[in-house]
């Protein structure tokens, strides 16, 4: 892997156009806050504050200094890992784009867009079940197959593995919390035994890598970012709990005059 | 784990208590399995070093029963605050119950720790490079004596929940 580290180093040419793109993304979402408030009332400014928060993770785990580091150093692919897929999905699924995209839009657009959201693509990609696979399965993938390795030599495939992780992030933290409208629900306690699986799924790969590392990663590369892996997958997993928690919390208000 | 909301106007302390015990019980057997599980990560891993993060002869069974317990204990502890926070706004809060409920979902999970994850599957052993019994002895008749403390807790309050149904019966 150190041999062929630097491979990226020649595909600076494409930091400026994500940069871009990424700059992009927010200032899409404040247009649309801004055009949304002049009809309804006032978006929270702590949504705007997370999605920037998100795309600047996101953004970071791809372009800069620490996207480079990755390429030599596991640890750091496993903080840019970190960013990209859990971070990054959890501070962008709490802004609720696609709640902020229906006010925006007009309505025959905003009709499309939640029948596109209703098509049974979506309903089957969107499904607790099927987005921990993605999430989970995708690493498991990553991490015990040639494709660690692989990715370091093919500039798309490098770049195909970090929009799966992202993407798969995303979808797993939407069908486990529901911030934007989701057609198709399921209860607080499917949710809560198919993300328990899913945790699981996760500490035991971060075990398994400690003890087998990925092609082209050293012993001590491999325990320290195993251990990472663990430790902080956990730390934004509880916080992921505990969002859950207290939406069930919530939702479980009992009913009649009974002052908190 | 029932979050069912009820009308609950006009009932008395008992009759919370009554509607209210499973969940009182649930809570805090959940708490229980989030307690153990944090004192042995933070203590016996983080502090103390005796734990290995994973022991390599750890077989595959091993590592997944590992795996599914340390997220059970996660999602555990934190559901079960959020149980605790909703007994008391619905003022049905047993602590009594939910006291026998942690010591019984504690000295569980310490004890299959201690039996299946570190004896039977070989997941790693309290310490390493020493006599291994006392520590054995010690870990897992600690369970026991927790086991057999919430078990006599949740009888006695098994006990009064039926006085009280009986107290109502005679009533009407």
């Amino acid at each position: 892997m150190h041999s062929n580290g630097h491979i990226h180093d020649n595909g600076t040419g494409f930091e400026p156009i994500l940069l871009i793109l990424f700059s992009l993304v927010i200032v899409i979402y404040i247009a649309a806050v801004v055009i949304s408030n002049r009809r309804y009332k006032k978006w929270p400014l702590y949504r705007t504050f997370f999605w920037i928060l998100g795309t600047i993770c996101a953004a970071s785990a791809i372009i800069g200094p620490m996207a480079n580091r990755a390429h030599m150093d596991f640890s750091a692919h496993m903080v840019g890992h970190l960013l990209l897929g859990m971070i990054a999905p959890i501070l962008l699924v709490l802004a609720a784009p696609i709640t902020l995209a229906l006010r925006t839009l007009d309505v025959q657009s905003a009709r499309r867009l939640s029948k596109f959201l209703k098509s049974w693509p979506l309903r089957i990609l969107s499904h607790p079940i099927t987005a921990s696979a993605l999430n989970i399965g995708g690493l498991w993938i990553l991490y015990t197959t040639g494709l660690y390795g692989l990715m370091h030599q093919n500039a798309l495939l490098h770049a195909l593995v970090h929009f799966h992780v992202f993407i798969a992030g995303y979808l797993f933290t939407a069908s486990m919390i529901y911030m934007d409208p989701a057609p198709h629900r399921f209860s607080y306690m499917f949710r809560a035994i198919v993300f328990t699986i899913s945790l699981a799924g996760h500490d035991i790969l971060s075990k398994y890598i400690f003890a087998h590392p990925p092609s082209g990663v050293t012993k001590e590369q491999a325990e320290n970012g195993g251990m990472l892996m663990y430790y902080a997958g956990d730390a934004i997993d509880v916080a992921l709990i505990c969002i859950l928690c207290y939406q069930w919390f919530k939702a479980t208000r009992p009913k009649g005059s009974l002052a908190l | 784990m029932d979050f069912r909301p009820r009308n609950q106007k006009n009932q008395s302390i008992s009759e919370l208590r009554y509607t209210y015990s499973a969940r009182n019980l649930w809570s805090g057997f959940l708490f229980g399995i989030g307690l153990v599980a944090f004192i042995d990560e933070a203590i016996f891993h983080q502090l103390l070093h005796w734990h290995h993060f994973y022991d390599k002869s750890t077989s595959g069974i091993g590592l997944v029963s590992d795996g599914l317990f340390h997220a059970l204990s996660w999602f555990a502890t934190v559901a079960s605050l959020f149980m605790f926070a909703d007994l008391r706004r619905r003022k049905g809060l047993w602590l009594k119950r939910w006291i026998g409920g942690v010591l019984l979902g504690a000295g569980s999970f310490q004890l299959y720790d201690g039996i299946i994850q570190h004896k039977l599957m070989r997941l790693h052993q309290i310490r390493y490079n020493v006599d291994i019994l006392p520590y054995d002895l010690i870990w897992n008749i600690a369970a026991t004596i927790m086991i057999l403390i919430g078990i006599t807790i949740v009888i006695q309050t098994r006990r009064s929940l039926l006085n009280m149904k009986e107290d109502g019966r005679n009533a009407q």
